[in-house]
């Protein structure tokens, strides 16, 4: 396509405050950010920070209260109803009832797929995963890695522009959670979808992203966006120098926060 | 398949004890009676029991098929109507404030009062007053369990259904009911014994001379004690098959539920 594409993502003046009066908590103020079309972008900071809050804005699960969202061009609500994004969370959320295979088939499903074409789908996003082998198991018989590689075929199932992934490897111990990053990088480059990644690994925003962008809590704000250096991510990038720089450049963004916010 | 007989073979393995506990209760209760000579009006003889149950066998299965079949279809009946509120009270909320205290007032009524209104209220030939209560009965369990289950939902899987803009009433045939589908059995297999304990009071305050109440009435009225015990032993039975169907169609209806082995 000659025309440029629509950012996958653009937020401006973007704010929730929870409750209101005395008791009112700012989560989040001031949010401007844009994710290019097939960007992908880590959002790190403590707990508290708002990160995972701004994630279900841009998904549109809960409303800002003040500033606006656009994803590919359209209101968030427009393109949560017309499934533009996948999602995956830290829980892979499967439905034990259903075998791996109807799982995957299940946002296709209620999209009006039809069967035939829904199976064929779902073979191919399961084979992308690396699960050919394990569409007729219950979630219940795979292990936790196993069980989030079908939450993020499930996720991928529309083949959506954009993916937005909440800590979605939070629950992995180091090895596994190091070979799905690497799955992930594999993934994106074959589908080309943007990626908003929330997490509270600075490795893991770092090893992933093209850009990091760092908040802080009280109230939840960008602090910081820290452009990771290019270069194929594979197990080298990991022992390089430019993955170690710029670690510590984003943990120094995080610590200058928390040193000023706390006594 | 080997998960299947791994499965089936637990079940016999979980039996046995309590077969063996079953049997030697028996017999404690047989050398019990015969040692200190009790009258068989206070308490018969287990063997005396099982002799009662073979000579009047054709009776008393006509006495617990009359029986199970007003607990069948009053279980039936209270099963629709449960899963009908919970269903509604589940999705408006209106009706949940209307329904719940109604059913917990349905709950508290003492079937033993309820049952001779109901009689006069039918023809004397009638099994429907039976069934009635048998439904009354039934109605609160499934309801109150049906509707906790639809009310729990996983975060994960309301946030995911809302990013699928899936409605409401997808929501609830897709998540809501499959993951209520534990709760609802929890409630069926109260229901199931209680439904045939429901039908057999039920028979004693007039009405059809046909079920286990009045078969055990007229047995200790004639003084046949271990007539009286033998029909006792068959609701118990008849209680004992109707909780053993609940419990094989929750193994049915919920395979997933079957422990299975792990893959990593």
């Amino acid at each position: 396509m000659s025309a440029p594409r629509a950012p996958a993502v653009a937020l401006e003046g973007v704010g929730k405050r929870f409750g209101d009066g005395t008791t009112a908590v700012d989560a989040l103020t001031e949010i401007a950010l844009t994710v290019a079309a097939g960007e992908f972008v880590s959002l790190i900071g403590p707990s508290g920070c708002g990160k995972s809050t701004l994630l279900r804005i841009i998904a549109n699960l809960i409303d800002p209260t003040e500033g606006s969202v656009s994803v590919n061009g359209k209101s968030a609500r427009q393109a949560r109803l017309d499934q533009d994004y996948g999602i995956a969370f830290q829980q892979a959320g499967l439905l034990e009832w259903r075998t791996v295979q109807a799982n995957v088939e299940l946002p296709l499903a209620l999209h009006g797929v039809a069967r035939e074409e829904r199976r064929k789908q779902a073979r191919e996003l399961l084979e992308l995963v690396g699960l050919s082998e394990f569409g007729a198991h219950r979630p219940s018989q795979l292990s936790g890695g196993l069980q989030q590689r079908v939450a993020i075929a499930r996720a991928l199932a529309r083949r959506p522009a954009l993916l937005l992934m909440d800590e979605p490897f939070g629950a992995l111990d180091e090895m596994t959670r190091e070979r799905m990053q690497s799955e992930l990088i594999r993934i994106c480059a074959e589908t080309r979808a943007a990626v908003v990644f929330v997490t509270h690994s600075i490795p893991e925003a770092v090893f992933l992203s093209q850009r990091a962008v760092v908040m802080s809590p009280r109230p939840g704000r960008i602090t910081d966006i820290i452009d990771v250096p290019p270069g194929t991510r594979d197990e080298d990038f990991r022992e390089a120098d430019p993955f170690y720089a710029t670690i510590t450049e984003v943990r120094e963004a995080l610590r200058g926060r928390t040193r000023e916010g706390s006594p | 398949m080997r998960t299947g007989a791994v499965w089936s073979g637990r079940v016999f393995a979980g039996l046995w004890p309590p077969l063996l506990f079953g049997l030697g209760f028996l017999a404690l209760w047989e050398a019990f009676v015969l040692l200190r000579d009790i009258e068989p009006f206070v308490l018969p003889k287990p063997s005396a029991i099982f002799e009662q149950l073979r000579a009047n066998f054709d009776s008393i299965l006509r006495a617990a098929w009359d029986t199970g079949r007003n607990a069948l279809v009053g279980l039936a009946l209270g099963l629709a109507a449960g899963l009908l509120a919970a269903l509604l009270a589940s999705r408006l909320r209106v009706l949940e404030e209307l329904l719940t205290p109604l059913t917990a007032a349905a709950a508290a009524i003492p079937i033993v009062a309820l049952t001779p209104i109901l009689n006069t209220m039918f023809a004397s030939t009638s099994s429907t007053p039976r069934r009635l209560i048998v439904m009354i009965y039934v109605f609160f369990p499934i309801f109150i369990n049906t509707l906790k289950g639809l009310r729990q939902i996983d975060p994960v899987h309301s946030e995911l259904m809302r990013s699928y803009a899936a409605s409401p009433w997808t929501t609830t045939r897709i998540v809501r009911l499959p993951g209520a589908l534990p709760y609802f059995f929890t409630g069926l297999k109260i229901a199931s014994s209680g439904a045939v304990i429901a039908a057999i009071v039920s028979e004693y305050f007039g009405g059809l001379q046909q079920g286990l109440g009045p078969a055990i009435t007229s047995a200790a009225a004639a003084s046949a004690y271990p007539r009286a015990w033998a029909i006792v032993t068959a609701a118990i039975a008849l209680g004992l098959i109707f909780y053993v169907a609940a419990v094989l169609a929750e193994r049915l209806a919920m395979p997933w539920q079957r422990p299975q082995g792990e893959l990593t």
